[in-house]
């Protein structure tokens, strides 16, 4: 009795401590916005003051190190051709250490207490709405210079990354017209997965094809043996795939080792993001396209020469730059050139210049601002796994616009909307 | 449906039990045997993965490394027993703490040296086909490595010397020493024996998932359920509950959703620990 009542509380207690770790979890992904902070005034004399929150520490590190570098390449190389109106440029940098708290705090102060003349940076869409709200409070320029789900509609925002709809726009006609019209959908169960989904959905159905099953999958499952056989028995001519993380990287493993990436090709716009391409060995990485503004592979001037002013910055073995790193790098040139036009740092006439239409030619292709979305107007690439983890360029699609963006966000004629458009 | 459309549930079904076991039965030897709850287990999976992945990388075959990677998470928990859950036998909320901080330290060091990207190493061997489906080889290889820990344990605690004393510890420590068996070093070897055990199921699972800090938080929970519902004998309750979670979570998986899968499993398993609160084998007279 004795030994049963024992095992009883035994249970009890680690079943409470099981609870407790996945409390652990969960709380690590909640943050909070913090008051205070007044009017950044626009300085007129001494640098230029560039403010910038991308996390050095903690899991997004990995993305956040070399987009800080891409940052400092950036503004040396502004500084070098002169500066702006005879003014450097300068970087006031914080970790926000992958905590979301720490975004909103640090956006503080940069607006609050440095009184810097933009603020730039933010990686996750988490963090880049705990800045918006400080730098729409204190009137401060925001810029967010990374790929995302889109629909942001602020008139004090720029968004200098390719949206979902840029991206995926160009990948899913392109699929079916090369491998056939049956698509099977893997999204990873979060609000970006059912956003990929939707717009996978929409592309495919545009192009022709159709959708024979969408399966979402949670963030921490990495069992994939039941929806390999789902996708066997529906035997599609393609796989979209919107899984996100380290745990869905089994699912290219389980696709590879049932042989099912010899039959059918993987599109994805979230594969490479995680590095997935260099996690996996290239027979498991075989037969996956995938699109983004920009891939080190292509073969542009401007891209040689940033390359080689990446590898002079950082070190011959340094990880050849990607999307994000070269958004960081457009969205600071861009910001000088609007100051130029501008002729002062003065917030509302910087937006009037960067709605004037500012063009940068970015290591990926031309880039300028969309003046009624503040989107950015992209080349958009379509590029395959190779067999020496990196990509191969297959097809590059000129200027895509932000054409869903276009349709439900005017910020020229009604430019006190500030939200969030999302898919119905 | 036909018979390969059967044939490739029967064998996902087989899989996601065999994953129950690979991720649990390193647990249940620790929570059977010693009546420890261990909280670093999963990290215990996760060291087996990055030891195995380092073994890889240094030039030795899969097979090898995920052996050897075993191996030193089984020589690990020895010294962590040495060093910290000796002391605690008997407090088991000190323990829970104690764990649960090592696991804490665990990841944090494993970030300090491999950094926070994932690291992995290619899946093992082909496919096979039956019918239109194709399956991996090194499923199967899965399945049959659970069955062969189960066997492991089974040899270990039924057939050996040490074993013998492990049980008699188990039932009665103060008895077993009395009659001259040597608990302390029974139980250093139990932990360690354990931790070997975890560590080869996480050596397992690193040609499977990417292997990154927290790699083994998402498997810790379905490790606890199981050894829970599964109750106090090690080899049959731990056995039972895997076929029992695994089997609803493979069929439900395979009907529906992953997702569904992932409920259901936690669903029988608080259906099950209501009516049965000492797990399946609670009523069982026999420990083993």
């Amino acid at each position: 009795m004795v030994e049963t009542k024992r095992r009883r509380r035994l249970a009890h207690l680690s079943i409470l401590a099981a609870a407790l770790m996945l409390g652990t979890t969960l709380s690590a992904c909640q943050g909070g916005a913090m008051g205070g902070g007044g009017n950044a005034a626009s300085n007129t004399s001494g640098p230029i003051k560039i403010g910038m929150l991308l996390d050095q520490t903690g899991e997004l590190s990995l993305a956040g190190q070399p987009m800080l570098k891409s940052a400092q390449m950036a503004i040396a190389d502004v500084n070098a051709k002169g500066g702006v109106l005879g003014r450097k440029l300068a970087l006031t940098s914080y970790d926000p250490q992958s905590d979301n708290s720490k975004y909103a705090q640090y956006a503080n102060q940069l607006a609050g207490q440095d009184k810097v003349d933009v603020i730039m940076g933010g990686i996750t869409s988490a963090s880049r709405e705990a800045i918006r709200p400080v730098t729409d409070r204190t009137k401060t320029l925001y810029m967010y210079n990374e790929p995302y789900e889109g629909g942001v509609c602020d008139k004090n925002t720029f968004l200098n990354g390719a949206t979902l709809d840029q991206t995926i726009s160009p990948l899913i006609p392109f699929g079916i017209k090369k491998f056939g019209p049956k698509v099977y959908v893997v999204a990873a169960d979060y609000n970006f997965g059912h956003d990929a989904a939707k717009w996978v959905q929409k592309l495919t159905a545009k192009a022709g094809g159709t959708v024979v099953n969408t399966e979402f999958v949670p963030l921490n499952v990495s069992d994939f043996n039941s929806i390999i056989n789902h996708i066997q028995a529906a035997k599609p001519d393609i796989v979209a795939s919107m899984l996100v993380g380290s745990n869905h990287v089994a699912f290219y493993r389980a696709y590879a080792a049932a042989g099912l990436n010899q039959s059918t090709p993987i599109l994805s716009e979230t594969f490479g993001l995680s590095g997935e391409q260099v996690v996996l060995a290239p027979k498991e990485a075989h037969n996956i396209y995938v699109a983004a503004s920009y891939y080190a592979a292509l073969n542009r001037p401007e891209n040689v020469a940033f390359k080689k002013l990446w590898h002079q910055a950082n070190g011959a073995d340094y990880q050849e730059p990607t999307a994000q790193d070269v958004d960081v790098w457009n969205g600071i040139h861009m910001y000088a050139e609007a100051v130029k036009k501008a002729g002062t740092t003065d917030r509302t006439k910087v937006i009037a210049a960067l709605e004037s239409g500012i063009t940068f030619d970015g290591p990926g292709g031309p880039v300028s601002v969309d003046p009624k979305t503040h989107h950015t107007i992209y080349d958009v690439e379509i590029a395959q796994t190779n067999t020496s983890h990196t990509f191969d360029i297959v097809k590059t699609t000129p200027q895509v616009q932000p054409t869903w963006e276009q349709s439900v966000c005017d910020l020229q004629a009604k430019p006190d909307v500030n939200k969030q458009f999302t898919l119905p | 449906m036909d018979m390969s459309q059967a044939a490739a549930i029967v064998l996902s079904v087989v899989n996601s039990i065999a994953l129950l076991v690979i991720i649990s039965v390193g647990l249940a030897v620790i929570f059977g045997m010693m009546g420890l709850i261990n909280l670093a287990t999963g990290e215990f999976l996760m060291l087996g993965a990055y030891m195995t992945v380092t073994f890889y990388r240094l030039g030795m075959g899969f097979w090898v490394a995920a052996i050897l990677g075993s191996l030193s998470v089984g020589l690990f928990g020895i010294i962590i027993e040495r060093c910290l859950i000796r002391f605690l036998y008997g407090r088991l909320a000190a323990m829970m703490l104690a764990t649960w901080g090592l696991s804490l330290i665990m990841i944090q060091v494993v970030t300090l040296i491999f950094g926070t990207s994932t690291q992995s190493l290619p899946t093992p061997l082909g496919s096979f086909k039956i019918g239109g489906y194709s399956f991996s080889d090194y499923s199967v290889v899965v399945d049959v490595a659970a069955l062969a820990m189960l066997g492991l344990v089974y040899v270990v605690f039924t057939k050996t010397r040490y074993g013998t004393m492990a049980r008699a510890a188990t039932l009665d420590a103060t008895m077993a020493s009395v009659i001259g068996i040597d608990v302390r070093r029974v139980n250093m070897l139990t932990f360690g024996f354990g931790a070997a055990l975890s560590g080869l199921g996480g050596a397992l699972l690193s040609a499977l998932a990417g292997v990154v800090p927290t790699f083994g938080q998402q498997y810790v929970g379905n490790a606890f359920m199981t050894v829970i519902s599964g109750g106090a004998a090690v080899l049959t309750g731990t056995a039972s509950a895997s076929v029992l979670l695994g089997g609803v979570q493979g069929l439900v998986s395979n009907a529906s959703t992953a997702f569904f899968g992932s409920i259901s499993l936690l669903l029988v398993a608080i259906v099950l620990l209501r009516f049965m609160p000492n797990g399946i084998s609670g009523k069982w007279g026999r420990r083993f």
